[in-house]
C-alpha cells in the first residue's frame, strides 16, 4: 500500500476523472494557472489545457449556475468552489436549480454536476474561511452530499459522483489536505451509499464525518488505554443518509456520542441523534451525547479556536459522562 | 411601421400574438374560478417580443425563460393542451403538474423554463452554451429575463463571464419598465440598459418591443451573429405589461395614465392595423383566426379538465433520477 497525502488523493482523482472522460472539465477560482487553491490542481492546465481546465471570475453564482447549464448541456462539470464559506454566494443556484429542476421539470431534466469544497477549521483563518456548513446542504432534497475523511475516500468519491445523474456535493476538510494516509487497494471508484465503520468496539459508537473522524479516532485510541472500546462510524454520506448503518452501531454498543464541527444549535449531528432516538430509543443505556462547535463565529487566536471546536478530548469525557464515569 | 414580410408570416406573428393574448385571458377567467392558484404572471402587452423572437431559433437552440414565460413556450411549440394542464397542475402538465403556471418545461424543444428566481436563468444559459462551445455544436442559447433581473449580481456576472469566454448566448432583456412594482429609475443609476451591456464589452442594441417586425428583425440578426461564433450579443426590448404584476395589485406604482399611452400602443391592435394598412388582412382572415385560436383553447381546457391528478402516492418521485 502507498501512502499518499489527501491532496494528492484528491489530485488523483481528478486527473483520472479527466483522463477517462472528455466530457469531464475542472472550473472554478484559481484551478488553472495557480494550480489550484490546496494544489489539487496543480500541473492540470498544460496537460488537459484552457478549455478543460477554467480558471473563472469570482462569481460564485454564475460559475456553479454555467456548471448546472453545461450538465444540462451533455457535459461533466467539476466546479470547484474555495471554500463552503464562498459557497454560500451560489446558495441560489445550488438550492433552486440545481437540486430543484428535476423535480421542477417533471423529470424531464437532471444536472449531473459535481461540486467540491473546502470546509472546516482548524486553521487559524478565522470566522469568515473556518465554517463547517455541510449539514446545511444535507438539508436538501435532490442532492447527494459527501464527506471523504480518508485519502481512499477522497479519490474514490469523486470517480462515482461522476456517474450520478444528480447533484453532487463533496466537502473536503481543509484540514486533512496535508494529512497522510494509505491508498487502498481496489476498484478507484469507490460506494457512495454506505457509512464506514472505522474502527469497531463494544462500549460507545463515536458518530462522526469529515476532519472529525480523525479527532474521533484519537479518542479511541485513549479510550482504549482506560479500556473502553469505542466504535467509530465515518458516516461518508450524509445525504442520503445510511441510517441502516447507524442503527446497528447503537444496538451494538447502546452509547452514542456524535461528533459534528457545525455549531451544535440546529447541527447535523441533532439529526443523527433524531435518526437514533426514532430507530434505536429502547437499545440505549443513556442519552446521546453530543460534541460540536460552541456557538460563537471561529475565532482566529489558536487557543480559542481549538477551544471552540470539538477535539478528542471534548470526545474522550463525553464518553466517561455517558458511561458514568465523569 | 412599414411592413416587408410575405403575408402568411405575418399573419402568423398576429396569429402568435392573439393565441398568447387570448389563452391567457382565459387563463385569468378561470384563475377566478379558482382552477388555477398559485401565482399567474400574465404577459399581456408585452405577446410581439415572444413571437418576434422565438422563431428566430432553430429546433437544436436552447430557451430559457422566466416566470412570465406562457407566451415563449406557446411559440415554442409546446401545445396549448400540455400548457393548461400545468396550469391546473394536472399529471399530463408540461411539468407534469409539479411546477405550475412559473415553472414550464419541455426537454423535447429545448425549452430549460419557466425559472422564477429573478436573474436565476442566466448562469444557467451560459453554461448550456459553454457546453456547445466544448462540443463544437453551431448552437444558440436563447435566455430571456425582465429589467428587474438587472439589479441582480448574475446579470453582471453572467454577462461578464459569457463575453469573456465568447460564449454563444444571446441575452433577451424584456424591459418592461417595472421590477414588480418598482420603477427602472428607482432601482438603477443608469437605466439605459443596453449601455451597462455594453460595458461588459458585448454588443448590445434596443429595440421597439412593441413591434412585432422590429423584434424579428434584430433577434434574426442576434441570432445569426451569435451562431457564427461572434461570441455573445444582448438585445433590450422596450415593452409594457398591461396587467398586474400576477393576478392583482393595487398599481399604485404607476398611473392610469401610463398604462393607457402604452394600450395605444398594444402590439396586436397596431400590427393588425399595419397589416389591413398593406391590405394583407381582411376581417374574414381575423374571424377565421379568431375561430381557430377559440377551438384550441377550449380543446386545451377539455383537455386539462378530463386529465388525472397525480397520485399522492408519487409525491417524491423525480426528486432524484431513479437508479437503473
Amino acid at each position: 500500500m502507498t501512502k499518499i497525502t489527501y491532496r494528492e488523493a484528491v489530485r488523483i482523482g481528478l486527473r483520472e476523472a479527466l483522463q477517462r472522460d472528455p466530457r469531464v472539465f475542472l472550473m472554478g477560482e484559481d484551478v488553472g494557472k495557480y494550480g489550484g487553491t490546496y494544489a489539487c490542481s496543480k500541473g492540470f492546465l498544460d496537460e488537459f489545457g484552457p478549455e478543460r481546465i477554467r480558471d473563472t471570475p469570482l462569481s460564485e453564482s454564475t460559475f456553479v449556475g454555467a456548471g448546472i447549464g453545461a450538465a444540462l448541456g451533455g457535459m461533466r462539470p467539476i466546479v470547484e468552489v474555495m471554500t463552503v464559506n464562498f459557497s454560500l454566494l451560489a446558495l441560489d443556484q445550488i438550492l433552486n436549480n440545481a437540486a430543484t429542476l428535476r423535480h421542477m421539470s417533471g423529470g424531464q431534466f437532471s444536472v449531473s454536476l459535481v461540486v467540491r469544497m473546502a470546509t472546516g477549521a482548524g486553521r487559524q483563518v478565522a470566522a469568515q474561511h473556518s465554517h463547517s456548513l455541510e449539514g446545511w446542504y444535507a438539508h436538501i432534497p435532490g442532492i447527494t452530499v459527501l464527506t471523504p475523511a480518508t485519502v481512499t475516500d477522497a479519490r474514490g468519491m469523486l470517480l462515482t459522483a461522476l456517474h450520478e445523474p444528480d447533484p453532487v456535493f463533496i466537502f473536503e476538510h481543509a484540514y486533512l489536505y496535508s494529512i497522510e494516509g494509505e491508498l487502498e487497494e481496489g476498484p478507484p471508484a469507490v460506494d457512495i451509499s454506505r457509512a464506514a465503520v472505522r474502527r469497531t468496539g463494544k462500549d460507545v459508537s463515536l458518530m462522526t464525518f469529515g476532519g472529525s473522524v480523525w479527532k474521533a479516532l484519537a479518542a479511541a485510541a485513549q479510550l482504549a488505554h482506560e479500556g473502553i472500546e469505542a466504535e467509530v462510524v465515518d458516516l461518508r454520506v450524509l445525504r442520503p443518509l445510511d441510517t441502516g448503518a447507524i442503527l446497528a452501531s447503537v444496538q451494538k454498543t447502546h452509547r452514542a456520542v456524535v461528533i459534528d464541527e457545525a455549531w451544535r444549535t440546529g447541527s447535523f449531528a441533532a439529526e443523527i441523534a433524531a435518526q437514533i432516538m426514532e430507530g434505536a430509543f429502547y437499545d440505549l443505556d443513556a442519552p446521546v451525547a453530543r460534541v460540536c462547535s460552541e456557538e460563537v463565529p471561529i475565532p482566529y487566536p489558536k487557543h480559542l479556536e481549538d477551544a471552540a471546536l470539538p477535539q478528542p478530548e471534548k470526545i474522550v469525557r463525553a464518553v466517561h459522562r455517558l458511561l458514568g464515569r465523569g | 411601421m412599414t411592413y416587408s414580410m410575405p403575408r402568411e408570416q405575418g399573419l402568423q406573428l398576429l396569429r402568435h400574438m392573439l393565441r398568447i393574448r387570448r389563452f391567457e385571458e382565459r387563463a385569468a377567467e378561470l384563475y377566478q374560478l379558482g382552477k388555477i392558484r398559485g401565482f399567474l404572471h400574465l404577459y399581456i402587452g408585452e405577446e410581439a417580443v415572444a413571437v418576434g423572437s422565438i422563431p428566430s431559433f432553430t429546433s437544436e437552440d436552447a430557451i430559457v425563460a422566466t416566470y412570465r414565460e406562457h407566451g415563449h413556450a406557446l411559440v415554442r411549440g409546446t401545445s396549448m393542451g400540455t400548457l393548461m394542464a400545468e396550469l391546473y397542475g394536472k399529471a399530463t402538465g408540461c411539468a407534469s403538474g409539479r411546477g405550475g403556471s412559473m415553472h414550464f418545461f419541455d426537454a423535447s424543444r429545448r425549452f430549460y423554463g419557466g425559472l422564477a428566481i429573478v436573474a436565476g436563468g442566466l448562469p444557467v444559459a451560459v453554461g448550456l452554451a459553454l457546453a456547445d462551445k466544448l462540443q463544437g455544436r453551431a448552437r444558440v442559447t436563447g435566455c430571456y429575463f425582465g429589467d428587474g433581473a438587472v439589479a441582480e449580481g448574475e446579470f453582471h456576472e453572467s454577462l461578464n463571464l459569457a463575453a469573456l469566454w465568447k460564449l454563444p448566448v444571446l441575452f433577451l432583456c424584456e424591459n418592461n419598465l417595472y421590477a414588480m412594482g418598482t420603477a427602472l429609475a428607482r432601482h438603477q443609476s443608469q437605466t439605459d440598459i443596453a449601455a451597462k451591456a455594453q460595458a461588459y464589452a458585448l454588443p448590445a442594441e434596443t429595440v421597439d418591443g412593441m413591434d412585432p417586425l422590429a423584434v424579428e428583425t434584430a433577434t434574426r440578426h442576434a441570432v445569426e451573429f451569435v451562431r457564427n461564433g461572434n461570441g455573445p450579443y444582448f438585445l433590450e426590448y422596450r415593452t409594457y405589461r398591461f396587467r398586474a404584476h400576477s393576478m392583482y395589485d393595487a398599481e399604485l406604482y404607476r398611473t392610469k395614465d401610463e398604462v393607457a399611452e402604452w394600450k395605444r400602443r398594444d402590439p396586436i391592435m397596431t400590427f393588425e392595423q399595419t397589416l389591413r394598412t398593406a391590405r394583407l388582412l381582411a376581417d374574414t382572415d381575423l374571424q377565421n383566426i379568431e375561430t381557430e385560436i377559440a377551438t384550441e383553447i377550449e380543446d386545451a381546457v377539455a383537455f386539462a379538465e378530463a386529465s388525472s391528478w397525480e397520485p399522492v402516492e408519487q409525491l417524491t418521485k423525480n426528486v432524484c433520477t431513479p437508479k437503473t
